[in-house]
């Protein structure tokens, strides 16, 4: 275990999971010995607004959020959303981004478009971020619900945790049920990574 | 082993650790939780959701006054409301142990202003305590009690968004019971505030407030932490740790009690180093009481009033820039994304209904707030809970024939209940003609569907008695009460039309539930579809607002066809609650099959 604090930056829009993938990555840190703080707002996730989970874990850390310009890997469920917190990514960060559109309200009204391109503009300050489409994933798995652990699985393959600790605490969150099919979108994920 | 507490869970495990018997409270983020993790976790504290903040200081009071430890949560803005019982209670006294949990919002993450709980503390004479993580909120919990106790005062515990909405290691302890003998207890010299007794109170209480004041000079919570003199900050709760986060090497003098301050304390850091920063959030209200003892000391001018702080604001401040090296932003024009009234949400029917009507809507909190969002732009404003009755009376008394029928009100029914029955009481016994509209969703949705007294069931669940609004209003004296479908847009627009132009008030009960609720569910869940080549592109529905609309642009018409576009439904979000049908002009839209 090094001395380093990462960062981690989760975005995206309410209802995507994005909580549980945070709390399930803050307490598989945890769990694996690190101490970790973990914030977020989503006081009006529910309501299709933008959310962002900030996790930071390390051998000590004191603030909750990460500041500008200090996040190691942005993970965001989102094209856009990814652009809108891009300056919190440090120039060596990694990018991990789900190909998925959500149109906000400007865009369905048809008062503004969605921006184009966006993929292309992302790769071109980051040319090895981690482009995946979670549901095509999910629906492979079994269920259209489990993207937000595709990504996890995703995610873990650049942190230093364990598989089998995120395997512990999915086990633990879960309803029995579900574990199984989560699971797999986790290691789907993990190996989408390394491919 | 520690456990991954947030700070909102840490202060519900405190509250059950050191023995609250007791916790009363009304919804409000950051706040909310609090009293949610209590009626899931902890069934040996008796809780309860109170109409609102006063209520619930009320209700705890009784219970520390019987000697029991107690606590009422609220955020920022529910100490407004609970101001009244708060500034006696301080001349009382408690007896049992009494906490108030107040949640700040700086940056209003979900608030209408940024007010300073810990003004209340210096204008109450009572003590306030400030975490800085999940395991002091949780520790802090049981100083606050002991305090209380000790000192014979209600105790201030501030939390804020971040605090509360973040998570970290907790150690977890045993419950103890508070030390109190329980029992009713009669003291009238003590808890009766009239003038006479009330008189002599008063420098008891002054009194106590400079003995808080010694003690704070000993509170463990209140503690140096020694490091490079030529920096030193003062600070408290999250402001706390970004200043460890931004220069770890400092000295620091670490407040956790935040008022009455530790004069002696804060003189012998000052005297020691060399440079004297505070870091707080909000009001500088470390940093005058610094100043006014005559100690030269930096604070907002390096951090600003507005707005939060964050760790690359305090690097900013202390040091002129921030040493993270960021990739940059991607040039693009950004879409905003606003929270939205989600799909089949009964307040969009009665906001459409309500923009047929042109008319100007007073309003206040709840997702119906949400309403002032284009393309609907149908609430005119939004002051506090339960104001939009008195202002909608306001203006209907004093401008005349210029608002006869032009201005209603809309009120949420949590909110309603909250402190919306005076004002609707004052519209029945001073006259008028608004209509207000009390929008029944059959819980309290914004802070993410809490129970409330007319849902019939409590915090644990349990069936109770359901407020009957339409009685009430009758009670009340108004003749005219109707309850009507929202989704039936033009029937409700009808009705708002019929009953402005009555010459007497009147309350429309707009009865549909939340469309998250699991529970009484009258949303089919069948989406609807919309015919394509029928669509005449007129945006009737787009300007609904509903998210599981598309305005699908044309670029390339077909011959004849003079559309700029048409509008889609994505069946994947669309609830069937049919307000795009009710105001589609050309019949374009049907359910899928």
């Amino acid at each position: 275990m090094s001395d380093k604090v990462y960062n981690v930056l989760i975005v995206g829009v309410g209802g995507q999971g994005i909580i549980l993938a945070s709390d399930v990555l803050s307490r598989a840190a945890a769990r694996y010995g690190y101490d970790v703080k973990k914030n977020e707002i989503h006081g009006m996730a529910q309501r299709g607004g933008s959310v962002s989970s900030h996790v930071r874990f390390g051998k000590s850390v004191s603030s909750p959020i990460i500041k500008t310009g200090e996040a190691d890997v942005l993970l965001s469920f989102e094209q856009i959303e990814a652009v809108r917190y891009f300056p919190f990514l440090a120039e060596t960060g990694k990018v991990i981004l789900n190909d998925h559109k959500i149109l906000p309200p400007a865009v369905f009204t048809g008062k503004q478009e969605y921006p184009p391109d966006v993929i292309e503009k992302i790769k071109a300050k980051v040319p090895d971020a981690v482009v995946v489409d979670g549901l095509a994933v999910a629906e492979q798995v079994g269920n259209p619900r489990v993207v937000n652990v595709v990504f996890l699985g995703v995610l873990s393959a650049f942190l230093d945790i364990p598989a089998t600790t995120y395997e512990e605490v999915l086990k633990e969150s879960l309803k029995p049920k579900l574990v199984d099919v989560n699971l797999k979108a986790f290691h789907q994920g993990r190996a989408l990574a390394a491919a | 082993m520690k456990e991954l507490l947030s700070g909102n869970e840490a202060i519900a495990r405190g509250a059950y650790e050191y023995g609250v018997r007791l916790a009363s409270a009304y919804p409000g983020t950051p706040s909310t939780e609090i009293l949610e993790y209590i009626g899931e976790r902890y069934p040996e504290i008796k809780a309860g959701w109170a109409p609102n903040e006063k209520v619930a200081v009320e209700v705890a009071s009784g219970a520390a006054y019987g000697g029991s430890r107690a606590i009422a949560v609220m955020k920022h803005v529910g100490l407004n409301v609970a101001a009244d019982p708060f500034m006696t209670l301080t001349y009382t006294g408690v007896n049992g142990g009494f906490v108030i949990v107040v949640c700040d919002d700086p940056g209003m993450h979900s608030s209408q202003n940024e007010q300073d709980t810990r003004n209340y503390a210096k204008f109450a004479r009572v003590p306030c305590l400030e975490p800085s993580d999940s395991q002091e909120a949780k520790d802090m919990m049981g100083e606050a009690l002991k305090i209380s106790e000790d000192f014979d005062t209600p105790v201030l515990l501030r939390s804020s968004t971040r605090v509360s909405h973040s998570m970290s290691l907790v150690e977890l302890g045993a419950r103890i019971e508070g030390p109190r003998e329980l029992g009713l207890k009669k003291d009238i010299l003590k808890c009766v505030m009239l003038p006479a007794f009330a008189r002599l109170r008063h420098p008891i209480i002054e009194q106590r407030l400079k003995d808080l004041a010694k003690y704070a000079e000993t509170c463990s919570f209140n503690k140096i932490i020694p490091g490079d003199d030529s920096l030193g900050i003062i600070s408290a709760g999250v402001a706390f740790q970004y200043a460890r986060e931004v220069v770890p090497e400092a000295s620091f003098l670490k407040l956790g009690m935040v008022w009455p301050l530790p004069e002696q304390l804060i003189r012998s850091f000052a005297a020691k180093v060399k440079r004297l920063v505070v870091i707080e959030d909000l009001d500088p209200f470390i940093e005058e009481a610094i100043r006014l003892m005559g100690i030269q000391v930096e604070g907002k001018e390096l951090t600003g009033l507005c707005g939060e702080l964050s760790p690359e604001k305090v690097e900013e401040a202390l040091k002129g820039s921030s040493s993270a090296k960021s990739i940059g932003a991607i040039d693009m024009e950004l879409p905003p994304r606003p929270p939205n009234m989600c799909p089949g949400c009964p307040h969009r029917a009665t906001f459409t209904a309500l923009k047929k009507n042109k008319v100007y809507v007073a309003g206040d909190i709840g997702c119906y707030t949400l309403g002032a969002a284009p393309p609907l732009s149908m609430l005119d404003n939004c002051l506090c809970m339960g104001a939009g009755i008195g202002i909608a009376a306001g203006l209907d008394r004093s401008l005349g024939d210029l608002a006869k029928g032009k201005a209603v009100a809309v009120i949420g029914d949590s909110t309603f209940f909250h402190s919306g029955m005076t004002p609707l009481l004052d519209l029945a016994y001073n006259g008028g003609s608004t209509t207000v509209i009390i929008m029944d969703n059959r819980t309290t949705a914004m802070t993410g569907a809490q129970p409330n007294p007319g849902t019939g069931y409590t915090l644990r669940e349990e069936p109770t008695g359901m407020v009957d609004i339409e009685k009430l209003a009758g009670a009340f004296g108004f003749r005219r009460v109707k309850t009507l479908n929202p989704y039936k847009v033009k029937e409700f627009e009808q009705a708002v039309k019929e009953e402005l132009e009555a010459p007497e008030p009147s309350v429309i009960i707009a009865r549909a539930p939340c469309a998250l609720l699991k529970t009484e569910r009258i949303l089919p869940d069948r989406p609807l579809r919309i015919r394509e080549d029928v669509c005449i592109g007129c945006k009737a529905c787009i300007n609904t607002g509903c998210p599981a609309l598309e305005f699908v642009k044309i670029d390339q018409p077909a011959e004849g066809d003079k559309r700029k576009g048409f509008s889609r439904i994505n069946e994947a979000l669309c609830v069937g609650c049919r307000v795009c049908m009710e105001v589609c002009k050309s019949d374009a839209i049907e359910e899928a099959s």
